[in-house]
């Protein structure tokens, strides 16, 4: 008898630890169906969030590294500016790299002459303008 | 390269960009800080030729050579006097290459991951349009800024009638023109809103005088970071959008420097019209006389002070006076006297053009010194020289309500025990005022080049 109490509660239990799985599952599996469509969200759908965030944050470093310029010095900073914002190269290069010539590889080739003229140029006009300021002998 | 390494050495080389402008705090620290500058696009342009898009090396190695070559030889012949025209020059290309790029992603956004061509997301097509619309305003402003530097166009103010409301109607043209392209992508839009831009960058710099160029030109250093901003956001590319918002950024505190140095509100610059030909301002001078003196009288009178303090401005550098000048300078200091340089933030035509004059003529940057700080030293000081500057020494600036100056900070000249004005006439200053300090009791007027006369002192003082 009492064994056979003993069997039949242990089934009970079983019984509904398999309830309990199935509702683990269950809640898992709304879970899931929650969190598919949130995650796209955060790594596909805002992507320009992201880049907005970079950029924003991006100009207050400018703002404070920029003040923090010496007056002296604001000559090589245009110039200095001016050749790291070739780096707009980047976007050049891709247009330029395909093997076959059609328009936009064309359109590409033109802006890596151009972007290459204010990257060299830049950086040594700069590099001769910081070479002249010298300190008291 | 995994995309995860590329974003990774893209992130370095705008931490290294970062670190440039850092450098620039000191010009101990600056030419570190160029070397970065060098570094991080070295890194930039290796990570996007890695990528497996990016084949055709050959053509893009004769690319790179042509415009290094040319970008070389410019950098290297320039003279330092005509640094703000080079910089004008160079703000154009950068515009110029936006705009290509930004057509270059429209004709094939495959490569760029922007769909294909007629179905790109209209997001990228604003961000896209946005891009090219600020580089070719940048472009022909630039230009414009160039040949108004260069002399090739008249320094003078170009206004005409209705002219504000004719920017508005391009600016609204130009809205419309972006939204269509956005919703139905034909490439008429594109090139539609290419031209729009062209004309609206021209006729934004045509009415902006002379003596405003130095805010022009950080206007455009920021316009063109703006630009590689927009073309970034297309790309989404974050290197190229935290490089655009530094240049961005620092070309608008530029601008913000530049107006305060004038006491002009930004707006009124842009709107223009100012530095014109103001006849106005020819007072009667019958009944005030004006002393003027030789090289010789200058000579005496510096030799046998014990501190002078130089106050250069563009005419300085128009007459290439800066090595003379230094020359002088390194006479009066072998004499025991104590030369000190003060230097205007409008001075010259660009931020920061008399330091770099001053450094090319070996004038250590420590004898330099900005308004701020030497200011207070003028009551204080036997002889200011003033050599090629005008407005930004004239007393009515704090005196006269009246006077179109009034309000800019000025270096504080007259308090000093002489001042010695270097001048070729009576004639006023850019901004069309005359200017009271010519009159004074303490000022003795040396009438000439700046350059001979300099030359004239030297030989005297010999």
């Amino acid at each position: 008898m009492a064994s056979e109490k003993f069997t039949e509660s242990m089934q009970k239990l079983a019984e509904s630890a398999a309830e309990v799985a199935n509702q683990a599952d269950a809640l898992a599996a709304q879970a899931a169906t929650l969190s598919a469509p949130a995650a796209p969200a955060a790594s596909g759908g805002s992507v320009f969030i992201m880049l907005f965030t970079i950029f924003v944050l991006a100009v207050f470093v400018g703002y404070y590294v920029v003040w923090n310029v010496t007056p002296a010095l604001h000559s090589p900073l245009m110039s200095v500016t001016n050749a790291i914002s070739s780096v707009i190269i980047v976007g050049a290069l891709i247009a330029a790299g395909p093997l076959d010539w059609h328009l936009s590889k064309i359109f590409g080739f033109v802006a890596v002459v151009l972007a290459s003229v204010n990257i060299f140029g830049g950086f040594i006009v700069t590099q001769r303008m910081l070479q002249m300021f010298k300190k008291k002998k | 390269m995994s995309q995860n390494t590329a974003a990774f050495l893209y992130l370095i080389s705008s931490v290294l960009f970062i670190l440039a402008l850092r450098g620039l705090s000191s010009p101990t620290t600056a030419r570190q800080g160029n070397l970065f500058g060098i570094v991080g696009m070295v890194i930039a342009i290796a990570t996007t030729l890695a990528s497996p898009n990016v084949l055709s090396y050959t053509t893009i190695l004769i690319a790179v050579v042509i415009g290094g070559a040319i970008g070389t030889f410019i950098a290297l012949r320039i003279q330092m006097t005509a640094l703000p025209q080079l910089v004008a020059a160079f703000h154009s290309l950068v515009g110029l290459a936006a705009v290509w790029v930004a057509a270059a992603a429209f004709y094939a956004p495959e490569a760029y991951g922007l769909g294909t061509r007629g179905a790109i997301p209209a997001g990228s097509l604003i961000e896209m349009s946005l891009g090219t619309a600020i580089g070719a305003i940048t472009f022909t402003g630039s230009v414009i800024a160039f040949g108004k530097l260069q002399g090739l166009i008249s320094g003078k103010p170009l206004v005409f009638f209705g002219q504000h409301f004719v920017n508005l109607g391009l600016g609204i043209l130009l809205v419309a023109l972006i939204v269509w392209f956005a919703s139905a992508q034909p490439p008429l839009a594109f090139w539609l809103i290419v031209g729009v831009s062209l004309l609206l960058g021209i006729l934004l710099i045509v009415p902006i005088g002379g003596a405003d160029m130095p805010v022009v030109i950080s206007m455009l250093n920021s316009y063109s970071g703006w630009a590689a901003c927009g073309i970034g956001f297309t790309l989404g590319n974050p290197a190229l959008i935290i490089t655009g918002a530094l240049v961005g950024s620092s070309g608008a505190i530029l601008s913000y420097i530049m107006c305060k140095g004038m006491n002009r509100s930004f707006f009124s610059v842009i709107l223009g019209g100012f530095g014109g030909e103001t006849d106005a301002a020819a007072m009667d001078l019958g009944d005030r006389t004006v002393k003027s003196g030789s090289a010789a009288d200058a000579s005496f009178i510096m030799e046998n002070a014990a501190s002078v303090i130089i106050v250069p401005g563009y005419g300085m550098a128009v007459a290439q006076a800066q090595h003379a000048l230094r020359e002088m300078a390194d006479l009066l200091k072998g004499r025991d006297v104590t030369v000190r340089y003060a230097i205007h933030p409008v001075a010259g035509r660009m931020p920061g053009h008399m330091n770099v004059l001053l450094a090319e003529a070996n004038v250590p940057y420590d004898e330099v010194l900005e308004l701020e700080e030497i200011n207070r030293d003028f009551p204080s000081t036997d002889v200011a020289f003033v050599i090629g500057a005008n407005d930004v020494t004239n007393p009515s600036a704090k005196t006269d309500p009246t006077s179109p100056i009034y309000g800019m900070p000025i270096l504080d000249v007259e308090r000093a025990g002489t001042v010695l004005f270097v001048k070729r006439s009576l004639a006023s200053g850019y901004a069309g005022v005359d200017n009271p300090l010519f009159y004074r009791d303490n000022t003795m007027m040396l009438f000439g080049d700046a350059k001979q006369m300099c030359e004239d002192i030297i030989k005297a003082l010999e």
